[in-house]
């Protein structure tokens, strides 16, 4: 299978995040790809100010989640010794938050996000953006910014990577059922 | 070897006592821990983990910080908590501790947090229960307290990140002391290269070597050079006989003060398990001063029993999966 360019796709989604931003917004990276992704979308966006990333007159906030608290399999699973600490150092209350991950699948792991995020505050909004919707929603959740749809079965698995140099990178794997 | 505190894939099943832990586990449990610290920052100070989950604290002899601490961090992650103070319950009528923890079982309970006043009373417990029940020690005798000793390292870590760059003294009443004990084979596991402890000889274990630790009797040479300094309490209940001639004898040879700490690095940290007896092993002004992290310990201790619940907890039983 034909797989996009990783790095075109986060060019188009950073323009789909820059017209869609507000002076209270804020982004909010998933563990890990999606934190990736936001380092490089911040990268991106051309920032008026780019020290203290400043959109008009307001600073843009941003964050990271884990949400591996949060997760609805954590009695079959336990907790992955790669967790890391969520840091959302601001204020969550009445912001319009734009939830990034890499790719999206069932959307539990967004839901997971979500009830985290509300532990923190009640947001104005929350819009999700993603790299690529691979299919196979199992919740009445879905992106609104997408760089691609690459609809996949369930026994394929589709990760996103980088190089040393940051570099994104698209990985198809068949699982076996061995 | 068989290790009773872990299953069969090498994952933690109860914490008992940090002797035979590999330092893969310990680092999970701080790795983990680090994920708790923000929790309590937060507005909403909960995470979902184990709702519907029942806790019991069984507590055969009294503490009020380690219940309370376990308390906080067994709420913090959702579960429902149950306390018992066993000294004034059924066992004053006859029950044995097997009756007490079947009891509580026939009531779903899913973990028991125990201390007691015998080593080994833990042990026998997790020996006993069903496979998908954790059994966490909260002290027991003078021989462990599990999540004290990973508290302090996770303090230590905090404020010292390169383990293995590190001069750590404990100083006083090592001989009645489970923390120090526990404490110890932390720090080695670890990989600290230089764990020093530093009291009487009549405060010290007999076995006190085989620790793989240097021994002073004298603070001032002991406490050189040194990057965490870690205060025990003089354990006045668990003392029978004359071992030292008065508090105020101990204060003057083994106490910190100001002027000791001096012989310490000057960034070294001052940590103490709690509860602190003034003016006997510690001085007011060094307890209350800008390198006490005594405070910190407390709250990084919930961090650390909201990890270790969240481990056990989580670990696949067979039962539901």
């Amino acid at each position: 299978m034909h797989l996009p360019d990783p790095e075109n796709l986060l060019t188009n989604i950073s323009a789909q995040i820059k017209t869609k931003l507000k002076p209270n917004s804020a982004l909010v990276g998933i563990h890990s790809g999606g934190v990736w992704l936001m380092q490089r979308i911040l990268q991106q966006i051309n920032f008026e100010n780019l020290d203290t990333k400043k959109i008009g007159t307001c600073a843009l906030e941003f964050g990271t989640l884990d949400a591996a608290l949060y997760r609805d399999d954590y009695n079959q699973r336990g907790l992955k010794s790669e967790s890391k600490p969520s840091n959302i150092a601001f204020n969550v209350q009445d912001k319009h938050i734009i939830l990034i991950d890499d790719i999206f699948y069932t959307g539990r792991t967004t839901r997971a996000a979500m009830n985290e995020l509300f532990d923190y505050g009640r947001p104005a909004s929350i819009t999700l953006a993603v790299l690529i919707n691979r299919g196979g929603a199992q919740l009445p959740i879905s992106p609104q910014i997408v760089g691609a749809e690459i609809m996949l079965t369930t026994a394929q698995n589709l990760q996103l990577t980088h190089d040393t140099q940051g570099k994104l990178m698209l990985t198809l794997d068949e699982i076996s059922h061995e | 070897m068989n290790n009773p505190q872990l299953d069969r894939d090498g994952q933690l099943k109860h914490l008992l006592t940090i002797e035979g832990l590999p330092k893969r586990v310990l680092n999970q449990i701080l790795d983990t821990a680090e994920t708790f610290v923000g929790v309590a920052q937060r507005d909403i100070k909960k995470v979902p983990l184990l709702r519907g989950k029942t806790i019991c604290n069984l507590f055969f002899e009294n503490s009020t910080r380690t219940r309370t601490t376990f308390e906080i961090a067994a709420k913090r992650l959702s579960a429902d908590v149950l306390n018992l103070n066993v000294s004034t319950s059924s066992q004053s009528k006859g029950e044995t501790i097997l009756d007490t923890v079947y009891n509580l079982i026939a009531m779903h309970a899913d973990m028991f947090v125990v201390r007691h006043a015998q080593s080994g009373a833990a042990h026998f417990i997790a020996q006993h229960v069903p496979n998908n029940i954790s059994v966490i020690n909260a002290g027991d005798g003078r021989h462990a307290h599990p999540t004290q000793g990973l508290l302090d390292v996770f303090t230590i870590r905090k404020y010292k990140p390169d383990m293995h760059n590190l001069r750590v003294a404990l100083v006083g009443d090592v001989l009645h002391s489970r923390v120090a004990r526990s404490e110890i084979h932390a720090l080695t596991t670890l990989g600290v290269p230089e764990v020093r402890v530093i009291a009487p000889k009549t405060l010290l274990p007999a076995d006190v070597n085989k620790l793989g630790v240097q021994v002073f009797h004298d603070l001032k040479t002991g406490l050189q050079d040194v990057d965490v300094i870690m205060m025990l309490r003089l354990q006045n209940e668990r003392m029978n006989g004359a071992m030292l001639p008065s508090a105020q004898e101990y204060f003057k040879t083994f106490g910190l003060t100001q002027e000791k700490l001096s012989y310490a690095k000057s960034d070294a940290i001052v940590m103490h398990p709690g509860p602190m007896n003034r003016g006997v092993e510690i001085d007011s002004c060094v307890a209350d001063g800008d390198q006490s992290v005594i405070l910190p310990q407390v709250t990084y201790g919930i961090a650390v029993r909201m990890a270790v619940m969240a481990i056990l907890n989580g670990r696949n039983t067979g039962e539901n999966a």
